[in-house]
């Protein structure tokens, strides 16, 4: 029987039928080309390319550099909050920039603590993580994981983002409004959140906006994962990443319109005078409010919390996906216990729509209500220990290498299994009496989501930025930016736990001194905090250089030469398709062909150290004998 | 190998696999999938309304029966209206599916027409409740009905806006693709009728209980 | 030896059913969409006799509210049914679409048992 030639075209084996079909291909297309370019070139004007573009790999880009400058801003907030908690009612010139109504002479008032408090919420949750773990890196790596020429709907992702940097710039002008910005909490509770200043509408609408991005965005994911994935990439050949993805963006969509309705309920509330939350009799600085009342303030926490736990595990699961990815490269062997991940996951995403009341454990709800929340909680626990474990017991035996991905993504694991398991206490309605509204929730959710999900992201960014830019970030930078944030931000969120127990409550503007109970333990620990915040943000500083002098450098087309296309040696598919800049509208020359799993590394019996996902399963031997080594089948000539 | 095979390199529109014919193990276009993960969204603001409208009414001491304060025989005529509605643009689409574009955007006007009747109907009904002095702030009942009848008529505006565009600039697709353009109206269709649906549950719980 | 890019082309010629039809096949005969049309008109008139139904049931002959309420949403049900059935044919709709609607349906259960909960068990009982 006649083998069908094969030839080697770039990283890939194709058999040579084909690759005569695709070189026919090429040529017309070229042909093409030259035509349009004799007609005045196709190319598109700038405003087009790079402001409106339907890329998604710029668009991830854009997400990706926007996300990051509200990360800073968000973190900054909390820097004035932290110099207020550290020694509250000093004054500290670097708080006139708050202006003299909300810091006179350089004293932080109480209610710009609030606005700050607020704004530091939403900014880091709404306008700086999920935009940059879902729009930023979703929206960069999906189509390129899973052979996909760009996302299934281009200009509805542009859409997307164009709803969420507009409503991002509503948040911030929100700080202009008169009587400041909202300072109700990220959690916006009536009736205070009612009878509050103007720019808790200004807040609401941008929330509109940035709700409708995420809706939009989470249409095009799940689409382009089920429509666009390559052939042969059945649903177990995703690298874990995509399946996180994929279940982040069902979370997106089925839990973000209960807020949207909410936010609508609440701005006819505080627009058209209605009463949806607000009880009858209530009363405001001695008079009573001229609304109909018989509302419900419990309506709105149940329709917010509905949404934002969900919320949560939008935060956490992209984070797990980098995180895996990292691990399995690094450790240069597969993920231990990849279908019980990917299973344990999909059951985090149904669970976590069944546990939401467990934020609201102190609202006078019923013994029954309680044991059915307390019980979900609990079972939920159960999909985020197997995923962290398969992430832990991946490690065993590996080849570890400790770049700085890597360290971020070690670090990951402790940082995320301390924040999960302190929300067991909370979780369970006898010790939520005691903890509930205390700094040990505080520093329970930071936990996850500060040394959890932002150093993924960090990892993330360490390890994609050689695909983006093609220069690799500098590796002594990278483990002077994780050491100090590493040491730092422990320091910041650890002694809340003890601060949570002693009973101080959260959203306290001098920290918890006005009470005896508290005093001491606030005074003991908040200074420490607060200069091991400003430690933190210093740390951040080696990282905003490396970071912008590299990417500055990769726009001026100063690419690594001797770095190319796979410098992790990684085996999935989006460190096949072409380096980018030039951004390679259709990221493949020809789609892909998936005929593995998404981690053959270190494959008993192959000759090759890894093995990408598209490289055909040969046999016998392509011609030329044994299998050539890894590094000549998987790297690509630029 | 099909023609997604080849992903178009360089060229400004890029083509993007699926998005006329369906893929073969799913059977959908990438708009039918997208369109219905976009109502199930919809499924889900709106059963937040209607479980505030739950809660508030089942915590009220007291409730009005909607035909005390509203127009039962107007919302009715509203009602066929909008279900006619549906029927016509579900005879627009089956009319391009068999070739006649001429037929389809008859029946796509006559969806715009019953939509804008149903708005105008609306809008009577609307001015009659501030003229007898109930607003959305008189009590919960008027706050909730305004909501959501209100966020129900933006639905039906944005609808009326994208079957304008589709018998206007939008109706060139047919020219060249007039299947993708068969599709489209699909799509739209099959939002117009979860609008439908989400009226058909409403009216009722707003003007009969 | 078999052709290995064969072996994994998932799926190249099946086409899943789950229902009685194929809305997506652009093969339709002009028979067959003629004879949908009718169905349509059909489904028209159900709707709208259901309609003149619970206007008559829960506003001309005044029901109390209880059983308006029952009335009211055993009619809507049908009459949504049949939008959903015919009009948006999910009768002869592909399983992805039924896997996501199921989903769907089961969280709005959990929005609907929210107000339901709170109010069947208040601190204290």
């Amino acid at each position: 029987m006649a083998l069908r030639r094969q030839i080697r075209v770039g990283s890939q084996w194709m058999y040579a039928d084909e690759a005569h079909k695709a070189l026919r291909e090429a040529l017309r297309v070229m042909e093409d080309e030259k035509l349009a370019d004799a007609h005045g070139g196709h190319h598109l004007p700038w405003i087009r390319r790079y402001v409106f573009s339907t890329d998604h790999k710029w668009i991830g880009i854009q997400y990706g550099v926007t996300a990051l400058l509200f990360l800073l801003l968000g973190f900054c907030l909390m820097i004035l909050m932290r110099l207020q908690l550290g020694w509250p009612g000093q004054a500290f010139s670097i708080m006139k920039v708050l202006g003299e109504s909300r810091a006179p002479g350089g004293v932080l008032l109480p209610e710009a603590y609030n606005q700050l408090g607020a704004m530091h919420g939403t900014i880091m949750i709404f306008l700086g993580i999920v935009p940059l773990a879902v729009g930023a890196f979703g929206n960069y790596l999906v189509p390129l994981q899973i052979g996909a020429p760009d996302m299934a709907f281009p200009k509805l992702n542009m859409a997307s983002y164009w709803c969420y940097f507009p409503g991002g710039l509503l948040m911030l002008a929100s700080f202009l409004a008169p009587g400041g910005t909202a300072q109700s909490g990220w959690t916006s509770y009536p009736p205070l959140s009612v009878i509050a200043s103007q720019g808790q509408t200004w807040w609401l609408v941008g929330m509109v906006f940035l709700i409708t991005s995420s809706l939009l965005g989470s249409v095009n994911f799940i689409v382009t994962i089920i429509q666009l994935r390559a052939k042969g990439l059945s649903y177990m050949r995703f690298p874990f990443f995509v399946h996180a993805q994929f279940v982040t963006s069902f979370l997106l969509l089925l839990a973000f319109p209960p807020l949207e309705a909410a936010a609508v309920l609440q701005l006819m509330d505080r627009v058209a005078g209605t009463s949806f939350f607000l009880p009858s009799g209530l009363v405001v600085s001695g008079q009573a409010l001229a609304n109909a009342g018989g509302g419900n303030p419990l309506l709105w926490q149940h329709l917010f919390w509905f949404l934002a736990h969900p919320e949560v595990y939008v935060l956490i699961l992209p984070a797990m996906g980098i995180v895996a990815e990292i691990i399995a490269n690094n450790t240069r062997k597969p993920l231990w216990g990849y279908k019980s991940m990917v299973f344990a996951t999909v059951f985090l995403g149904f669970m976590s729509f069944v546990v939401w009341a467990h934020h609201m454990f102190l609202t006078g709800m019923g013994t029954t209500i309680s044991a059915f929340f307390q019980t979900t909680t609990m079972i939920i626990s159960i999909p985020s220990v197997i995923i962290l474990s398969s992430l832990f017991i991946s490690l065993w035996g590996g080849a570890i290498r400790f770049n700085t991905p890597m360290m971020f993504a070690l670090a990951f694991l402790p940082m995320f299994g301390i924040g999960g398991l302190t929300g067991l206490p909370l979780g369970l309605a006898a010790t939520d009496i005691h903890l509930h509204d205390t700094y040990y929730v505080i520093g329970h959710f930071h936990y996850v989501v500060a040394p959890g999900t932002i150093f993924a992201m960090f990892a993330g960014i360490y390890y994609w930025f050689p695909k983006a830019t093609g220069r690799k970030l500098n590796e002594f930078w990278g483990k002077v930016h994780f050491w100090i944030s590493f040491v730092c931000i422990n320091g910041i969120f650890f002694p809340m736990f003890a601060q949570g127990l002693a009973g101080v409550s959260r959203r306290l503007y001098d920290g918890g001194m006005q009470y005896a109970h508290a005093k001491q333990i606030a005074s003991q620990t908040n200074p420490f905090m607060s200069i091991c915040a400003i430690g933190l943000l210093a740390a951040q500083v080696p990282f905003i250089f490396n970071f912008f002098s590299n990417a500055i450098a990769a726009a001026l087309g100063r690419r690594d030469e001797g770095l190319g296309s796979n410098p992790w040696q990684a085996t999935t598919m989006e460190w096949a398709a072409t380096t980018s800049p030039p951004l390679a509208h259709g990221n493949f020359e020809v789609l892909p062909v998936v005929y593995r799993g998404p981690y053959e590394y270190s494959v008993p019996g192959e000759t090759a150290e890894f093995i990408p996902q598209h490289t055909p399963v040969t046999e016998p031997a392509p011609r030329g004998g044994a299998l050539l080594p890894a590094t000549a089948v998987a790297m690509r000539e630029n | 190998m099909d023609a997604h095979a080849h992903a178009s390199v360089g060229h400004a529109e890029l083509e993007i696999p699926y998005n006329v014919h369906p893929r073969p193990d799913t059977g959908l276009y990438n708009g039918k999938l997208g369109v219905w993960l976009f109502l199930a969204s919809e499924v889900m603001l709106f059963g937040a309304l209607f479980s505030s409208l739950i809660l508030l009414r089942t915590g009220a001491e007291s409730w009005p029966r909607g035909y005390e304060f509203l127009n039962v025989k107007l919302a009715t005529f509203n009602t066929f209206i909008l279900i006619l509605s549906s029927v016509t643009v579900v005879m627009a689409w089956s009319h391009l599916r068999l070739g006649n574009l001429k037929k389809g955007r008859v029946y796509i006007s006559a969806t715009v027409l019953c939509a804008l009747i149903f708005l105008t109907a609306k809008g009577f009904e609307y001015s009659h409740e501030f003229q007898e002095g109930r607003f959305p702030k008189t009590n919960n009942f008027l706050a909730i009905y305004f909501t959501m009848t209100g966020l129900h008529g933006l639905h039906i505006l944005g609808g009326v806006i994208v079957f304008l565009y589709f018998l206007g600039p939008g109706a060139k697709m047919w020219a060249k693709e007039p299947e993708r353009y068969t599709n489209r109206i699909e799509i739209v269709g099959l939002y117009w009728h979860f609008v439908d649906l989400v009226w058909i549950f409403l009216f009722p719980i707003l003007y009969l209980m | 030896m078999t052709d290995p890019a064969a072996a994994v082309e998932p799926g190249v010629d099946i086409h899943e059913h789950a229902g009685i039809g194929d809305p997506n096949a652009h093969h339709h005969s002009p028979e067959q969409i003629r004879r949908e049309m009718k169905v349509y008109l059909a489904v028209f008139a159900g709707l709208a006799v259901l309609t003149a139904l619970t206007v008559g049931a829960c506003y001309g002959l005044n029901l109390p509210v209880h059983q308006a309420i029952i009335v009211a949403l055993i009619i809507a049900s049908v009459k949504g049914f049949l939008v959903a059935g015919f009009f948006m044919h999910l009768l002869s709709e592909k399983k992805v679409i039924y896997g996501i609607l199921i989903l769907t349906v089961i969280f709005f259960i959990f929005l609907m048992a929210l107000p339901i909960s709170h109010h069947a068990n208040p601190f204290g009982s």
